[in-house]
């Protein structure tokens, strides 16, 4: 029996509620699922994972984001026991892990090209696990069933693998590591494979599974949009470590550093001197101009204004009733924009030379824009939309 | 652009046929001769093909080398496959190198001196040569080519697949059974064919490693030929041929239905 089963179902007793109460990672008595503590590993002398230290909960969706090569699939092996850590534990249920083979261990992955076993059928990759188990026959082909169902597969278990198209194939391989009831799925890029269209629609499937479940799953992903949609927290990675573990939300509107800007999204930095901080409100100065954002900055240091290009707004001539000192206002000229659809992007270039981007949402059908090429603009933004970082 | 084979391709592909093919041709139409010369026909018969059954001689030789093909073809293939798994999946081991120089080493080895090593070997550990020495030095010839052949298929083999196996609570032996080797099964097949149909015609290393009472078909066949030509010979041998040939044929079929598959 799960201990924890009880007490998050009677706090949460919808599911479209719980995202935002779900927050066990604030709770200084909860008890993580899994703990990497200060685990370090290194290949041939090249540093892959670097002192990481972190816990993921119960019930909790964890995504592990960031560009290829900075560790986080490592991190992900790591878990399973595909590899040992050169430093540091990795408890399981405050476990050390550590002489556990992967076989041994009640964590099951995703395999990025799915690794399904091509010389055996889709129920009978499904029921991998559960022979290994040893859960008889009755039992395994009813259980079978069960994750047929849950990845709308019905009635393809007798299919061979290379009858499946590549979504298939996807479901196969999430029904199969389902399928042992593991206490974490492991996920390693799972909708890499799919096109832009699937991907979306799949995202949204596992993140319901994963809530109708109340299993813990752990994705690790390069793709920002994926970590964002489906995860109740990311950790940003860069060369083996952790930058930062936050909400979707506090890792896109209070990045930790000008990286984790950059990564999730698209950022304008402006580079500036602190003139004044205090209760969370920053004052600060360059040639481009004067600004004000949140946040807090050594007085007299540089920092950077940081302002997401939605947050931004286009303004064709200088509000009258602003002042001449008036913070966060910039001139520009349209150099280029980009036509999305639902948005439009804006690329200004200052008199400075550096390019901002802003974006318009397109709320009306007008197909004439009143914004082009060459049009001289004002660009603002409110200085609680704009954050200070100091790194 | 003319479209279409030259007169010099047709030309190279029937000069080809013809020194590929010929000798076949002629030994297995001479196996059916009712003359005992060899140079003259005498019409069709299959009086040689009875009269090879009842050579008890050539029957035992026959015998012996199905025998040492089988049991040798199985231990290249065993050891074939443990060492193709050492050498794709074992990484950077201790003695990788010995043991891929040992591998090479063989296919390039004058068969003389492979059998003369051998023959060496078997009197300096005493052994009295028979069956079970033929059997283990063809065991060592065909090694070499069981590994090549299985490596090939390993390499490409996604280990994936295997840490599947494990991640889903197999041991690492285990997944090998079930996985990896249901998927590397063509190859083995291959293998284990080659090795039997190396064996089948060696007479160089058996030549120099068999003893009393272990005489293989290829080595009775030329001490016959040596007393001259028997039509006998010619008929043992198209049995032979058609032998190697299903073999082959059937080899290659196994490979079609799996690509076919894929």
């Amino acid at each position: 029996m799960d201990p924890g089963a009880d007490r998050t179902l009677s706090v949460r007793p919808q599911i479209g509620g719980i995202r935002d109460t779900f927050a066990p990672w604030e709770d200084a008595t909860a008890r993580p699922l899994v703990r990497f503590d200060h685990v370090s590993k290194a290949f041939g002398g090249v540093s892959a994972v670097d002192g990481v230290d972190v816990s993921i909960y119960e019930r909790e969706f964890f995504a592990l984001l960031g560009p290829s090569g900075c560790g986080k699939t490592t991190l992900m092996r790591l878990l399973a026991g595909f590899e040992t850590p050169d430093a540091g534990r990795i408890l399981l249920e405050g476990r050390d892990i550590q002489d556990d083979p992967p076989h041994r261990r009640p964590v099951h992955m995703m395999f990025q090209a799915y690794a399904l076993f091509p010389h055996l059928n889709v129920a009978q990759n499904i029921a991998f696990g559960l022979k290994r188990q040893g859960l008889g026959k009755a039992d395994s082909a009813a259980r079978v069933e069960e994750m047929l169902a849950l990845v709308r597969l019905e009635g393809l278990g007798r299919r061979r693998i290379d009858q499946l198209s590549g979504g298939q194939r996807q479901r196969v391989a999430l029904a199969r590591a389902i399928a042992p009831r593991p206490r974490i799925l492991l996920l390693d890029e799972p909708m890499a494979a799919l096109d832009k269209k699937l991907r979306e629609e799949t995202q949204f499937e596992l993140m319901s599974l994963q809530q109708s479940l109340g299993m813990t799953f752990m994705i690790v992903t390069h793709d920002q949009d994926e970590a964002m949609v489906v995860a109740d927290r990311i950790a940003v990675m860069r060369e083996g470590r952790i930058v930062q573990v936050g909400r979707p939300a506090e890792i896109y509107e209070a990045p930790a550093d000008r990286y984790v800007a950059g990564f999730i999204g698209d950022i304008n930095l402006f580079e500036a001197r602190v003139t004044h901080s205090e209760n969370g409100r920053v004052k600060l100065a360059s040639d481009e101009g004067l600004f004000e954002a949140e946040g807090a900055g050594p007085v007299g240091k540089t920092a950077w204004v940081a302002v997401r290009p939605e947050k931004i707004t286009v303004l064709t001539e200088r509000p009258a009733d602003l002042d001449r000192d008036a913070p966060n206002v910039v001139r520009g000229e349209i150099h280029d924009y980009g036509y999305l659809g639902d948005w439009t992007t804006y690329m200004v270039r200052m008199a400075s030379g550096r390019t901002l981007r802003a974006a318009r949402a397109n709320a009306t059908r007008a197909l004439d824009r009143p914004l082009g090429v060459g049009d001289a603009v004002w660009l603002a933004f409110q200085p609680t939309s704009a954050v200070v970082l100091t790194r | 652009m003319r479209r279409g084979p030259s007169a010099f391709n047709i030309a190279s592909v029937a000069l080809g046929l013809v020194f590929l093919y010929a000798p076949i041709v002629v030994l297995v139409i001479y196996s059916f001769n009712d003359s005992r010369s060899v140079a003259v026909w005498g019409g069709f018969s299959t009086r040689w093909y009875a009269a090879l059954f009842r050579d008890q001689q050539l029957l035992d030789a026959i015998g012996v080398t199905l025998r040492v093909g089988a049991i040798s073809a199985t231990l290249a293939t065993l050891v074939g496959t443990m060492a193709a798994v050492a050498l794709v999946r074992g990484g950077r081991f201790r003695g990788r190198t010995a043991l891929a120089g040992g591998v090479y080493a063989t296919l390039v080895m004058p068969e003389v001196i492979l059998g003369l090593s051998l023959l060496f070997l078997f009197v300096s550990l005493g052994l009295p040569r028979g069956f079970w020495t033929v059997t283990l030095s063809h065991a060592t010839l065909t090694l070499a080519y069981a590994t090549v052949v299985i490596q090939a298929r390993l390499a490409t083999f996604d280990p994936a697949l295997e840490e599947a196996a494990q991640d889903l609570g197999c041991p690492p032996w285990k997944a090998f059974m079930l996985v990896t080797l249901p998927g590397i099964a063509p190859a083995v097949a291959a293998a284990w064919i080659l090795a039997f149909t190396l064996s089948l015609d060696d007479l160089v290393i058996a030549s120099f490693t068999s003893g009393p009472g272990a005489t293989t078909l290829p080595m009775r066949l030329y001490s016959a030929v040596r007393l001259g030509v028997d039509p006998k010979i010619n008929a043992v041998s198209t049995l032979l041929i058609g032998l190697v040939a299903t073999g082959v044929v059937a080899a290659y079929l196994v490979q079609q239905r799996r690509r076919a598959r894929n």
